[in-house]
């Protein structure tokens, strides 16, 4: 079996992007903190609120990374493309950890400015569930055994369709409470070093992605090489 | 039409055998019992159910012997490799699904006949105040939860751990299913029944069933052949 230099570093837009975006990503987390610090303070809440600005960014990295999963486990299946099995897995990942960022500062934030550690709001228990099924993904794949990569990408296309309908049931669950809509009524001053942290968030997203995927790829090659050696 | 028989021809098989030994539907049947009397010792207080525990108490009996006659099913299927052969069979990949599927369907009808009279007369609930909606509740409620259920069934057929895997997989997708049902069920049994929000239920349990069976049907040959 020959191997061929290309096979093992393809040359794809995030190689070439990599570096910069590195830096461009470390310098946006080196001045984040300069932002949040000069945001206004939040009437009621003070200074706890400043949490918001991992929380949300947080969030808004898992649902990339839940729609990054989704699509690459489609191309998965349905187009058989094995490269895309390491982005579904780097991605599902991803939900997970950006997802437990969520989560654990969302119980944080709520116990201090409301008083409950967890208030079974509709978008708190929709992203859990989604989050959730998204562990269930990573365990799959773990304890699964040999062929778990077609199944986890199942798993990984129903979880993607199913946040709508998560979401759109846990909310009319929860009609009878109010909405809190945080983010259209911020204050301007507010708004700039919320975007930015999400811009930031986004960008430590894709550079971590395109980490493990490279990872994950250069492991499975190894794995092959490993079977091929044994014949 | 091919696909209809050949549809009745996998739901014929499955019935046959399961109606010989009746090993599934008795098991499971008693396990839903198990698991509502379980569930009373937790929100029964002072000879009263908790309000609102009745609807709750149901879809998780159903959720749970659902889980369970899966496994049981599909266990039977690997223990013979008739899946294999099924598959090695020209008859079209949809059709297997859809047959598999009937025939849980099938299973899990006959469990909540049992169920819900049960749950009506543990709890003094009135289920059958509005019988129509309720049996459309709990239809489209099963066929949302057998369609992803019996496809994570199938695909984990040969693969390790997979009885503490499908419970794993399926209940966080099938939230919505659950969801749905309970306050449902629950909009039916209020003091003052509310009819439009149990219809809004309906709707969403339809267009869930609609959504994840075509899922299903897409994804099912993509997911069996190795």
């Amino acid at each position: 079996m020959s191997l061929k230099a290309e096979s093992l570093e393809p040359t794809t837009i995030m190689t070439t992007f990599f570096t910069p975006l590195t830096v461009l990503v470390a310098a946006m987390f080196a001045v984040a903190p300069i932002l949040v610090v000069g945001a206004p303070y939040e009437s009621s809440m003070g200074l706890v609120q400043k949490i918001f600005y991992f929380h949300f960014p947080a969030w808004m990295a898992m649902f990339a990374a839940t729609a990054v999963c989704g699509v690459a486990s489609a191309r998965v299946l349905f187009m058989g493309r094995k490269e895309s099995d390491a982005t579904a897995l780097a991605a599902a990942e991803l939900v997970v950890v950006f997802g437990l960022i969520g989560l654990i500062t969302g119980p944080l934030w709520g116990r201090k400015a409301w008083g409950v550690w967890w208030s079974w709001d509709a978008r708190g228990t929709s992203a859990l569930v989604l989050w959730l099924v998204f562990v269930s993904y990573l365990l799959l794949r773990r304890f699964g055994g040999p062929g778990s990569e077609r199944l986890s990408a199942a798993v990984g296309l129903f979880g993607m369709f199913n946040a709508p309908f998560v979401y759109w049931s846990v909310n009319l669950w929860r009609t009878l409470h109010p909405k809190t809509s945080v983010v259209p009524s911020l204050p301007v001053a507010m708004g700039v070093p919320l975007w930015f942290s999400t811009v930031a968030f986004l960008g430590l997203f894709m550079l971590l992605l395109a980490m493990r995927t490279r990872l994950e790829r250069r492991r499975a090659e190894l794995d092959s090489l490993h079977l091929a050696l044994d014949d | 039409m091919q696909l209809l028989e050949t549809i009745w021809l996998v739901m014929r098989k499955d019935l046959l055998i399961e109606f010989r030994s009746r090993e599934i539907v008795y098991t499971t049947l008693f396990f839903a019992v198990s698991v509502m009397l379980v569930f009373s010792f937790s929100f029964v207080r002072e000879g009263v159910a908790v309000e609102g525990a009745a609807p709750g108490i149901l879809w998780v009996a159903v959720a749970f012997s659902g889980t369970l006659a899966l496994g049981r099913a599909f266990e039977r299927e690997r223990q013979n490799e008739t899946l294999r052969g099924l598959l090695m069979s020209p008859a079209e990949r949809p059709a297997l699904y859809l047959g598999k599927l009937a025939g849980i369907m099938l299973l899990l009808i006959a469990v909540e006949v049992v169920a819900v009279p049960l749950v009506a007369f543990m709890f003094q609930a009135p289920l059958f105040r509005y019988p129509a909606l309720m049996a459309a509740l709990l239809l489209t409620g099963t066929l949302g939860f057998a369609a992803v259920g019996t496809l994570f069934a199938a695909m984990l057929v040969r693969t390790r751990s997979r009885d503490v895997l499908l419970p794993l997989l399926l209940y966080p997708i099938t939230v919505p299913v659950v969801i749905a049902g309970v306050r449902g069920t629950a909009a039916l049994l209020q003091t003052t029944p509310d009819l439009p929000m149990a219809r809004a239920w309906l709707s969403m349990l339809v267009f869930f069933d609609v959504v994840f069976v075509t899922l299903a049907l897409w994804t099912f040959e993509a997911v069996m052949t190795e």
